[in-house]
């Protein structure tokens, strides 16, 4: 019964698999640092990364608060999609027609908050059905048609927000948007408790409970309904759930319809608390929240309420990025501890493998290389 | 100095696996220009010695001896460089190149690392010449029939020198003509000189092209007799074996209504440009076991793909309980009465990664006693697959929570066996259920088999084990090749008659 | 007129160089999405050369060395993927993906750095890589370009090299059958692939303007040379194709104001440059279905494997 006790620890093995990868991320980050700033590495750098928000009280936590929300949101975007077989790289594009969404109800229609936001989900959506109906129905692989239609999507949204900088949503002073105000901006209000107030942070609503909620809702429909279920079997061994009389074309459409929704009501969060104005004038690299709800996910195992202190982890460091002494660290650093984190997590399965062998000294193969069979024996498609 | 008589002799090979001896003391003796045939059942141990003597895997003893001096392959190359060359059963070509560059692959001539292709051609030119394998060294091997990519197999060894040729199951894939051509290089080759070491089941194959064979069976070696002084029935009953076998307690079939009715079956391969089905049909009555009996790669799988609705055929219907499900969708198969225990079950049978109760309820987690709005009733799916586990007898680690990875083979394919019985089908397709079990797990599977049939269901097993075709089945259709060239009672038949069926030396 | 060609020039120079890139990854049987990374990475460290070299240096010399530390960063680059995929077997999606991320957070940091303020601009002089040809300005890219490309033609169909490498992507059980060492070929495709991409990224970034803002990394660059590489079927001739015909329409937002016809159409900026993508897109929904991708692409070799 020894794979039993191995089993049974695999959520501690993931666990640590994923603080790992954040110790070495963190520790490269060090180097960077040093290698920067020489002396002044800890005191000026790697102190307010490591702190985070709880380095300005306590506007830095009403910062990493408000940052945490989308990234939430970009997480479970990812996250779900991996549960359900698929890679969205596309997080990224649904988020700027979410956005888009949001801003077009909230500036020109003056919408209610709540209906801006089911515009972004709905615009998010779209994008992430894309990539779903050119893999069910022309076999292209989801990976290229995100990456496509992410600048597609950039792009196409740019030049109406834009419109040669004079279109209704543009405000040509500022070379940004306009400001979401009145009934279209997102409470801060919660039960009568003024979050902004708290934290002295002007655009921290309730964003980050609406995220939180979404969070536990994805749990309980991954986990609980027959749709999560069907999914899931499609994700994990699509000749079985072809077997079992699931439809899997509509499976990867439906799931990356989600998925889209996820990140498209993420830049709802975002925008719609005011938290960023858009810039569509030259605005030529995608939003970065997409792209570190990859390393969401991946922390958090694609699971969705670890998702909520994976992003909480990555706001947190990328906060504590801002407070840093701007002159010797670049706030990027941030961004590159991410990046190594995602690198570590793609092969994190020789750290479990290292963790396994540490713990129980041998049967180090049982769990890994299953996994690594079913992961080859997946079919392949065409690009 | 004294040649030895033999190029290559394998002598006391034993192999073992966890839990098996794939091969036990096991002596091949290969002469110089004969043809000698490899001849066993499935998982009787042939690719486990040849993977010993291409280096693949290590003996725990015995020695490998070429021209009488005892030599080590730790590795496929260490093969290479004693001019041992093998034609795979699934061709290692690259299928974009030519003939041309897959034949030269590893060994190219070149200047400089530039290649040298003429020089090349002109030695595969002279090659096919004489021996008479006809390729165009420029076709592409995508291109190409399947007989030709053969040649070009046997091409890649000439071209390397190779004395010992080793061929594995180069029939299975071949057309009627194909063979027939393929048996006629093989003389040739042995009569220039090579040394062929031919693998196969097949039993009129081996007595019109071999010089001598040698039957393994069950990971022992059997023996090695002239075929000149043999016959197809004795090297049958020496395939087979006529050991003891825990025979299957039942009365005789009381068959009623047909419950299930194929016609004119024909479905596309998806190997070879040919049909894997060709025509076939069959009909199950309820409460008959009627057994689809064959060698691998005849056409069950995709006889069992089409009948299931995993794939889709070219022509004919499917009648289920009177009700054409000819081109319904798996879910309306499967409500309409269908349960499926499949050839694979970690392809098809099972999601690993799921636990234990998740995977009992994968073909019925919709129905409402599963799902209330859409919401799993996990106390009903717990309970439901606690008494599964209680009445089949499923054991694992942590009852219904166990991640199936985790479970033996044998528990995992009980699993299967209890939620495709207890979904009450009237039609059970049932393929080769006991694959890879122990003795155990083979004995309670029949006996689920049989109560079904007992209990008025239609049973459809497909075997490839003779034993279990004797044994189980109230009726034997034998497949070959895509067609059904036999139907027996089991009563009236012996095993060495069919596994001339089942070789395609006879037919009806 | 000119103006169009020259600007198509450029960037088909720099498509064709990044998808040679890739398809030599991909021939090896390793899935390079990190093409976007290493370009930035390769543009990052030949631009800084530029600014760190001797002012008083000779130009020519300039040129030589930029260019060459571009192809050596892309190469070291490139071998953190193919550790990753080759050696660790991870995803090689997930890989590429972190070392694009990676890439411009690493040319962020620097470049700010570098300029001690929070601006990602940086200026150099790219006059040396620029030349006249009658009325055409050229750029010795192309001219790098195509000497790379007809290199790579011969590597790949007339060298035994390239025969082993598209063996590796094709069926690497084969190759391995016969005695070729599949990891070796992958890595030697990817760092191939480093090199060129390396060398694309610098071409993208220098010749075209003198300031560079490395916010926006290299803008899908490294993505639509990908979409050129599907769409040139994974055979340099066409791949250079492909790239004329990418070329063409991206060279379009650099110069629809100032043809007339255009300019009418009243299109903008935005659309201009959205049309390289949305082309692949719809090539690549026709053509998925007759892919020549390399068979075993995305498939981490094990050598147990039969």
């Amino acid at each position: 019964m020894k794979k039993k006790t191995l089993l049974q620890s695999s959520g501690f093995v993931t666990l640590f698999a994923s603080l790992v990868c954040i110790a070495i991320g963190l520790l490269f980050g060090f180097l960077v640092l040093l290698l920067l700033g020489g002396d002044k590495a800890y005191s000026d750098g790697f102190k307010q990364i490591l702190l985070g928000g709880f380095y300005m009280m306590p506007s830095g936590i009403g910062k990493e608060i408000v940052t945490a929300a989308p990234l939430i949101m970009c997480g479970l975007s990812v996250a779900f999609a991996f549960k359900t077989g698929l890679f969205n790289i596309g997080a990224a594009g649904q988020y700027t027609l979410g956005a888009f969404g949001g801003l077009v109800f909230a500036l020109l229609l003056h919408a209610p908050w709540w209906v801006c936001l089911l515009a972004s989900t709905v615009f998010g959506a779209i994008w992430g059905a894309i990539p779903g109906i050119f893999k069910a129905y022309l076999n292209v692989n989801e990976v290229i048609t995100a990456i496509m239609f992410n600048w597609i999507g950039l792009y196409g949204c740019n030049t109406i927000m834009y419109g040669r900088g004079t279109g209704a949503m543009y405000n040509a002073k500022q070379s940004k948007t306009f400001a979401v105000t009145g009934d279209s901006l997102i409470p801060s209000k919660l039960f009568g408790w003024d979050m902004t107030e708290a934290f002295g942070y002007k655009s921290c609503t309730i964003a980050i409970f609406l995220a939180i909620l979404v969070a536990v809702l994805l749990y309980v429909v991954i986990n609980k309904t027959t749709f999560g279920y069907e999914l899931k079997a499609c994700g994990c061994n699509k000749n079985a759930a072809k077997y079992a009389g699931i439809d899997e074309k509509r499976s990867i459409i439906l799931s990356m319809i989600i998925a889209g929704a996820l990140a498209g009501f993420g830049a709802g969060l975002y925008y719609l608390s005011g938290a960023a104005q858009w810039i569509p004038g030259d605005s030529t690299a995608l939003p970065s929240e997409g792209f570190d709800g990859i390393s969401v996910a991946l922390l958090a195992s694609s699971d969705p309420i670890a998702a909520i202190f994976s992003a909480i982890f990555i706001s947190h460091i990328s906060t504590g990025g801002g407070f840093m002494n701007a002159s010797l660290f670049p706030p990027e650093i941030a961004d590159i501890i991410s990046g190594i984190i995602i690198y570590l997590c793609a092969f994190s399965l020789l750290f479990k493998n290292l963790i396994v062998t540490l713990f129980t000294g041998k049967r180090k193969k049982a769990l890994a290389s299953a996994k690594t069979d079913a992961k080859t024996s997946d079919g392949k498609e065409a690009q | 100095m004294a040649e030895s008589e033999y190029v290559i002799e394998m002598l006391n090979i034993t192999k073992e696996f966890p839990g098996i001896r794939a091969n036990d003391n096991i002596t091949l003796q290969l002469k110089r220009g004969e043809i000698h045939a490899l001849l066993g059942e499935n998982g009787a141990g042939k690719s486990t010695l040849m993977s010993v003597l291409f280096g693949l895997y290590q003996p725990e003893s015995g020695v490998i001896r070429k021209n009488g001096q005892v030599v080590r392959i730790s590795d496929p190359n260490d093969a290479n460089d004693l001019n041992i060359g093998m034609v795979h059963q699934h061709f290692k070509l690259v299928e974009c190149f030519s003939v041309l560059d897959n034949i030269i692959l590893g060994v190219e001539p070149n200047r400089a690392g530039f290649l040298q292709k003429k020089q090349a051609r002109e030695k595969v030119v002279a090659l096919s010449q004489r021996y008479g394998l006809r390729v165009d060294p420029d076709a592409k091997v995508e291109d190409i029939s399947v007989g030709m990519q053969q040649r070009t197999e046997i091409l890649k060894m000439l071209y390397r020198d190779n004395e010992i040729l080793i061929f594995d199951e180069p029939t299975a894939v071949l057309t009627p003509q194909e063979i027939d051509e393929l048996m006629q290089i093989m003389k040739n080759l042995a009569a220039e000189g090579k040394s062929i070491l031919f693998i196969s089941h097949k039993l009129a194959e081996i007595m019109a092209v071999a010089d001598r064979c040698t039957v393994l069976r069950k990971g022992r070696c059997i023996g090695t007799v002239n075929t000149a002084e043999t016959t197809m029935e004795e090297l049958s009953s020496m395939m087979v074996g006529r050991q003891v076998n825990f025979k299957v307690d039942k009365k005789d079939a009381q068959p009623g209504e047909v419950v299930l009715d194929v016609q004119r079956l024909t479905v596309p391969s998806k190997l070879h440009k040919n049909n894997a089905v060709k025509n076939v049909s069959l009909q199950v009555r309820r409460g008959e076991i009627v057994c689809l009996a064959g060698i691998e790669g005849n056409g069950q799988t995709e006889f069992v793909y089409a009948l299931t609705g995993l794939e889709k055929q070219s022509a004919g219907t499917i009648h289920l309980c009177g009700k054409d499900v000819s081109h319904a969708p798996i879910r309306q198969r499967s409500k309409d009465g269908m349960s499926h225990i499949p050839e694979d079950r970690h392809k098809h049978g099972l999601v690993l990664d799921f636990t234990l109760e998740q995977n009992m309820v994968l073909q019925r987690y919709w129905q409402p006693e599963f799902q209330k709005n859409g919401f799993i009733n996990f106390p009903a799916v717990r309970q439901y697959s606690d008494r599964l586990i209680e009445q089949y007898d499923v054991r694992s680690g942590q009852g219904s929570a166990t991640v199936v990875r985790s479970m033996s083979g044998g528990n995992q394919q009980k699993a299967i066996v209890a939620r495709e019985i207890d979904k009450d089908p009237e039609l059970l397709v049932a393929v080769q259920p006991t694959r890879g079990l122990d003795v155990g797990a083979i004995e309670y599977i029949h006996k689920q088999l049989v109560s079904e049939r007992d209990a008025g269901k239609g049973v459809l097993l497909v075997s490839l084990e003779l034993d279990e075709v004797m044994n189980v089945s109230d009726r034997i259709l034998v497949m070959y090749e895509g067609e059904i060239v036999g139907e027996f009672d089991p009563k009236n038949v012996t095993v060495e008659e069919l596994g001339l069926y089942m070789a395609g030396a006879k037919r009806m | 007129m000119f103006l169009m060609l020259k600007y198509a020039l450029l960037s088909a120079t720099v498509l064709m160089l990044v998808a040679l890139g890739g398809c030599f990854s991909e021939h090896s049987g390793v899935i390079n999405l990190a093409l976007e990374g290493i370009m930035v990475i390769g543009g990052l460290v030949g631009t800084m050369a530029l600014n760190l070299l001797p002012a008083d240096m000779l130009p020519v010399w300039k040129v030589v060395i930029s260019i060459c530390l571009a192809a050596v960063s892309g190469i070291v680059y490139s071998s953190l993927l193919a550790f990753s995929a080759i050696n660790l077997k991870a995803d090689q999606t997930i890989g590429g993906t972190a070392l694009n991320l990676l890439s411009t957070a690493i040319a962020l940091v620097v470049v700010k750095r570098y300029n001690g303020t929070q601006s990602a601009k940086l200026s150099y002089d790219n006059t040396p890589f620029i030349f006249q040809a009658g009325p055409l300005t050229l750029n010795v890219f192309l001219i790098i370009g195509l000497v790379l490309l007809a290199v790579s033609i011969v590597l790949l169909y007339k060298t035994r090299f390239g025969l082993r490498l598209q063996a590796c992507g094709e069926h690497p059980q084969a190759a391995g059958s016969v005695g070729i060492n599949v990891y070796k070929m992958r890595w030697a495709g990817v760092l191939i692939s480093g090199f060129l991409a390396g060398i694309g990224g610098f071409a993208y970034i220098v010749p075209a303007v003198q300031t560079w803002n490395f916010e926006v990394g290299v803008a899908g660059m490294g993505f639509l040379a990908l979409a050129v590489m599907i769409f040139g079927q994974w055979k340099p001739g066409k791949i250079a194709l492909a790239a004329i015909f990418f070329a063409i329409f991206k060279s379009l937002a650099n110069i629809y104001d100032s043809i007339g016809w255009l300019s009418a159409l009243h299109l903008t900026k935005e659309l201009y440059n959205m049309m390289p993508f949305a082309a692949s897109m719809i090539i690549l929904a026709f053509t998925s279905k007759r892919s020549r991708a390399p068979k075993a692409e995305g498939i981490p070799y094990d050598k147990g494997q039969r």
